[in-house]
């Protein structure tokens, strides 16, 4: 079933490939048949999944390469399955989305997208670190099309960045890999069998640090970020929503499923210092955003602060605060994704997206504005949109380990989103109408609405009702965040190891 | 009392139909749908008062829980709300008061080409005013009361063309998260040391002897308290409510009577049991109250836009919610929140109906005078919200008021009461004198080009029964042999509290109180008479004296421009700062400096860097296929 879930998309993209481009409308078709059947399959799986089993469901396994251990084994848990819904819900939205001139090589774009899907669910379902790997690869290169074809003025230079910036934390993940696998001594690559291994304290730290690099980039934790706002701003929105709502939860996803389990003992000793970057990048991330001109760029920079927050959730060993982090990114994926889309929207009506180029929209506009203000909620953390529940169990969770600071100062994204979105709300969409803002035959077409409305539902179901999806994420999250607690208190005896607070229990101001 | 969700659910309904169907429906329908559904709510909550008060004092109503939200890992809140006698008086005075504001609305707003979005917005106001009084929990709370910042960013910006409206509307949205960002650690706080955030299961661990220590109880109620400084506009957050005006007039009386800035001193009143175990805090509470009440009332005398001036005697009214909560007469708080909805609507309203009748959006006093005879009811009305307002008996405002005072100086507050009586004499002056500069004298509008008239019925009728509820609101606490109606209905709530430090001084007899207020009242109105319609005008001397006064007061205390310079300013530049120079030069720059440096150090192998991306692919690649053959062969 999971393998069906990974290559369906793939599949597809194979069968474009055999179609003449003039057949439009079949590749059309074709691609999303492809990307609905990924995304009923999932709908499937989200129901049959069991939230009361702990552990992997669904897995299969078959030897790769027995040789030297290597497997295609895929499974799905509470994390991933939520992860492997978003990437399929957002994909079939974004074949359809109208915007985007693409129309001429539509063949090769939709290949492009299918094939991006099916290394971005690989990654979310793979438990064998070399399947994850090859999938991890295989990622790039889709992306790297999407921005050096479609890609905007600089594209060339966006799309050679991100290439070797990732590419080159990607090989100290794989150099990590392998050392792991000599040095585990158990000649296999399967995570579920290397993470009850325990290892040397300074061979953990050095290994986690590796993985991290390489998650760290995808996510990314500043500073190293500075690949992000020219591959966002470059890139087509196909491409940037890919980047932002998926990619980037391929790093999150990484450091929980592999960094905290494989090397808990290194996660805890380097947790502080990882826990500083994403706090500096929250309050950066914000700051920078408010200062930019650009709509797209505003947004790339908001998503650092947002995925910095869920970063400090991981780090912080909580099972709250993971889960609240699996919560986010899920939600931080479709805020995003809404988000660039609207600035598509405004850039394919008006060929701006200068802060200064808009004004009054809600004039014209005012279903685009309704739209965005519940995007824009999100964004912010308002009670009753997504946002809030998975920024206030991160917070909450934080706030109960040893890391109080870091959720206090953290806590400040409410105020520091607040400030910029707003301000984009007041330039763009309130003031005197500038323009062609005056113009209603602008405003969003029955089409849009629809494509947007499930983005929309999504956010508020969330919001309102998140019992659904928390009680898939949280048993998973709590059996895997005992499983690292418990190597982390294996190797307890060691005198050189620090007495890491990683219980749940009530810390309060008092001792 | 099962039909206290439908108390939630009317207003969001309503909310939903004109916010999704109405510009397809007739204003006629759109007016009945909006003040249907509250006045239907309001209904229900009579309901429910006589519910309560067939009970026996002490029975309480179990929470109502409607679902489960969220619950994960140790934390579990439920959507569920709270019926008792502080939530019903709540409901009561946000859905009744709230029902007279909608119905003047359907007046005041009958020429708005937004009219179903601006019902629809006003339904959702009242729906999120009530979830935070009904929760349960203090993270339901916390859910209303983001929901009501929410609403008072739409509604302020509600003529989003206008730069200063769309400005104003963020400014509040802001400066509450400024708040709101103390409240939210308030809440860890809380859960960290309760590990639940239920009111009940909260109130009743804290009331076991030494279970929570003072320095706790102290952090958390401070941090809770400001939130309650954004939201009901108290020093140094109240910054946001006189840049509200900019939305339409009866939404300022919303704001400022039945929803919003209530929920400050509703959340103090609601966690008593948390903040009687941290006197420390109290008695910020109550200082900051009693200066803020003072700081407002001091700008107020030298305004002259209507609705600022009533919008820093809102301030000013609510310090004084907060002295009252401050030294533990948390009922005398509640009741004066009741008056003051009373009172402050029935202003607000008013100065509409002034507006109205000028033909539009003019607040400036300065350009009215002598409406008197042109508006008689408007007049009349007026004359009566300014005078309770001024603590005049019998009515509403005098009781509350006094009631207020009282306590503080029974309570050993001396220098606080002294504040609160000279702002008193403040409120007079201010009150009457807003009154005199809009109603008497002769007439500083365009006599031509203006031609006032009385407000149309559907406006009226609201301000007659405001008015009809400042002039008798005053029994809920006149006491009836030993029968105080609104504190005996409220008691249950403050049961630890009533019997503390409740033991007159003596050093005045309450009549003697009394009768100090009421003397200070009338100084203030026969100041503002002397000044406004006598002409009176103070000596040279005089005046050099207080100039620099006068000006520090019509700057406001030059706040908004001490915040700009330290806060706003400071901030652009870094965010300026570091999104050009940090980020683009530095950081940017030395990624940019690796891959050059990379590159003149490959210049030998010039032709291997072709500048393809597909060849480094390649390369990296083959190198890993390398690696990886070279482990598989070894």
């Amino acid at each position: 079933m999971l393998t069906l879930i990974v290559f369906i998309p793939a599949f597809g993209a194979l069968l474009i490939g055999a179609i003449s481009r003039e057949r439009q409308t079949l590749i059309r078709g074709v691609a999303l048949a492809a990307s609905v059947a990924a995304f009923a399959l999932s709908i499937w799986l989200f129901t049959a999944f069991d939230s009361d089993q702990l552990g992997m469901q669904f897995t299969e396994q078959r030897s790769w390469i027995p040789e030297i251990g290597i497997s295609y084994h895929l499974g799905v848990d509470g994390i991933s399955l939520l992860l492997v819904l978003l990437a399929t819900f957002l994909v079939p939205l974004l074949l359809l989305a109208p915007w985007d001139a693409v129309k001429e090589r539509y063949k090769i774009f939709s290949i492009m997208v299918l094939l991006l899907e099916t290394a971005v669910i690989g990654v979310f379902l793979a438990l064998d670190l070399v399947l994850f790997y090859v999938f991890w690869e295989t990622m790039l290169i889709p992306m790297y099309f999407l921005i050096g074809i479609w890609g905007g003025e600089r594209r060339s230079y966006a799309a050679i960045k991100f290439f070797l910036y990732t590419m080159a934390t990607s090989v100290l993940m794989l150099i990590a890999i392998i050392v792991l696998y000599f040095t585990s001594g158990m000649g296999t690559f399967d995570w579920m069998i290397l993470q009850t291994i325990g290892l040397d304290r300074s061979v953990e730290v050095w290994l986690f640090a590796a993985f991290a690099a390489a998650f760290a980039v995808k996510i990314p934790l500043w500073p190293l970020h500075s690949w992000l706002p020219d591959a966002y701003s470059e890139a087509p929105t196909t491409g940037t929503i890919l980047l932002s709502a998926l990619m980037s939860k391929a790093g999150l996803y990484g450091l929980i499923r592999f960094g905290l389990t494989l090397f808990p003992n290194g996660a805890v000793e380097l947790a502080p210092y990882l826990l500083t970057l994403a706090l500096i990048g929250v309050i950066y991330g914000a700051l920078v955003a408010s200062a930019q001109k650009d709509l797209k760029r505003l947004i790339a920079y908001s998503s650092i602060s947002h995925l910095g927050l869920v970063a400090i959730g991981i780090f912080a060993f909580s099972a709250l605060a993971t889960t609240g982090s699996v919560l986010q990114m899920v939600n931080h994926g479709v805020i995003i994704a809404a988000l660039f889309w609207v600035v598509a929207i405004l850039t394919e009506r008006f060929g701006k997206r200068g802060l200064e180029d808009f004004g009054g929209l809600m004039r014209g506009m005012p279903r685009l504005t309704a739209l965005f203000l519940v995007f824009l909620l999100g964004a912010v953390a308002l009670p009753g949109t997504s946002g809030f529940v998975g920024e206030f169990l991160i917070l909450l969770g934080t706030f109960m380990t040893k890391y109080q600071v870091y959720a206090i100062i953290g806590a400040s994204i409410a105020i520091l989103t607040a400030v910029y979105m707003l301000w984009m709300a007041q330039r763009v969409f309130h003031g005197p109408p500038v323009g062609q803002a005056e113009k209603s035959a602008a405003d969003l077409t029955p089409r849009e609405i629809a494509l947007l409305a499930p983005i929309v539902a999504l956010i508020l179901w969330i919001g309102i009702y998140p019992k659904p999806l928390l009680d898939r994420i949280s048993p998973s999250v709590e059996a895997l965040i005992s499983q690292a607690q418990s190597r982390i208190e294996l190797m307890g005896d060691l005198p050189q190891r620090r007495s890491p607070s990683v219980d749940n229990a009530p810390s309060g101001l008092t001792p | 009392m099962d039909l206290i969700w439908l108390v939630l659910a009317l207003p969001l309904l309503g909310s939903l139909i004109n916010g999704l169907l109405g510009r397809h429906l007739p204003k006629r329908l759109i007016g009945w749908v909006a003040c249907g559904s509250v006045g239907l709510a309001f209904l229900i909550s009579l309901r429910i008062l006589f519910d309560l008060l067939a009970l026996s004092p002490n029975q309480r109503v179990p929470p109502q829980t409607l679902f489960d939200w969220i619950s994960v890992s140790g934390l579990s809140t439920q959507i569920s709300l709270l019926v008792d006698p502080l939530s019903t008086l709540m409901i009561l005075v946000v859905t009744g008061v709230g029902f007279l504001i909608h119905v003047y609305s359907v007046g005041y707003m009958s020429h708005d080409s937004d009219y179903s979005r601006y019902f629809s917005w006003l339904n959702l106001f009242t729906f999120s005013m009530l979830v935070l009084v009904l929760a349960d929990n203090f993270l339901l709370l916390f859910v209303g009361w983001e929901l009501v910042g929410l609403c008072s960013y739409l509604l302020i910006g509600f003529w989003f063309t206008r730069p200063s409206a769309a400005a104003a509307a963020k400014k509040a949205f802001i400066v509450n998260r400024i708040g709101d960002f103390g409240f939210l650690i308030g809440l860890f706080l809380l859960f960290a040391t309760f590990g639940t955030l239920d009111y009940l299961k909260i109130f009743e661990a804290a009331a076991v002897p030494h279970a929570l220590p003072e320095l706790t109880a102290t952090v958390i109620t401070l941090l809770l308290f400001a939130g309650a400084v954004g939201k009901s506009a108290q020093i140094p957050l109240y910054v946001w409510l006189p840049d509200a005006m900019e939305g339409p007039t009866p939404v300022s009386a919303l704001i400022h009577a039945a929803t919003m800035v209530t929920a400050g001193v509703y959340m103090v009143a609601r966690s008593h049991d948390l903040y009687m175990l941290a006197p420390f805090s109290m008695n910020i509470v109550a200082a900051v109250g009693a200066v803020t009440a003072l700081m407002a009332a001091s700008i107020a005398l030298v305004n002259n836009d209507i609705k600022r001036v009533l919008a820093y005697s809102t301030v000013s009214q609510l310090g004084y919610m907060f002295l009252a909560a401050g030294v533990g007469a948390f009922s005398a708080g509640m009741f004066h929140l009741t008056s003051h909805a009373f009172m402050k609507a029935l202003l607000f309203l008013a100065a509409g109906s002034v507006m109205h009748a000028l033909g539009g959006e003019e607040t400036d006093m300065r350009k009215m005078g002598g409406l008197r005879k042109v508006i008689p009811w408007t007049w009349g009305v007026f004359l009566i919200g300014a005078l309770a307002m001024s603590g005049i008996f019998p009515l509403v405002g005098f009781f509350s008021k006094d009631l207020i005072l009282e306590e503080a100086f029974s309570n050993d507050y001396v220098a606080l009461w002294l504040i609160g009586l000279f702002t008193a004499l403040l409120t007079a002056f201010y009150m009457l004198r807003a009154y005199f500069l809009t109603f008497h004298g002769k007439p500083r509008y365009d006599e031509k080009a203006v031609h006032p008239h009385e407000s149309p019925a559907v406006m009226l009728w609201p301000l007659r029964g405001l008015a009809a509820l400042t002039i008798i609101g005053g029994i809920l606490w006149i006491s009836w042999m030993g029968f105080t109606p609104l504190n005996e209905f409220l008691s249950p709530v403050f049961a630890g509290v009533a019997e503390g430090g409740r033991e007159h001084t003596a050093a005045l007899s309450e009549g003697a109180l009394i009768a100090i207020s009421l003397l200070v009242a009338l100084a203030g109105i026969g100041i503002a008479w002397l000044v406004y319609i006598r002409g009176f005008q103070p000596g040279e001397a005089l005046r050099k004296t207080f100039r620099p006064f006068y000006t520090l007061l019509e700057g406001k205390y030059y706040v908004d421009e001490l915040y700009y310079s330290v806060i706003v300013q400071p901030g652009r530049l870094l965010s300026q700062f570091l999104a050009t120079v940090f980020d683009l030069r530095l950081l940017d720059g030395l990624v940019n400096g690796v891959g050059a440096l990379i590159d003149r150090a490959g210049g030998a192998l010039r032709r291997v860097e072709s500048g393809y991306i597909r060849n480094y692919a390649a390369w990296v690649l083959l190198g890993t296929l390398g690696i990886l053959i070279y482990w598989l062969m070894r």
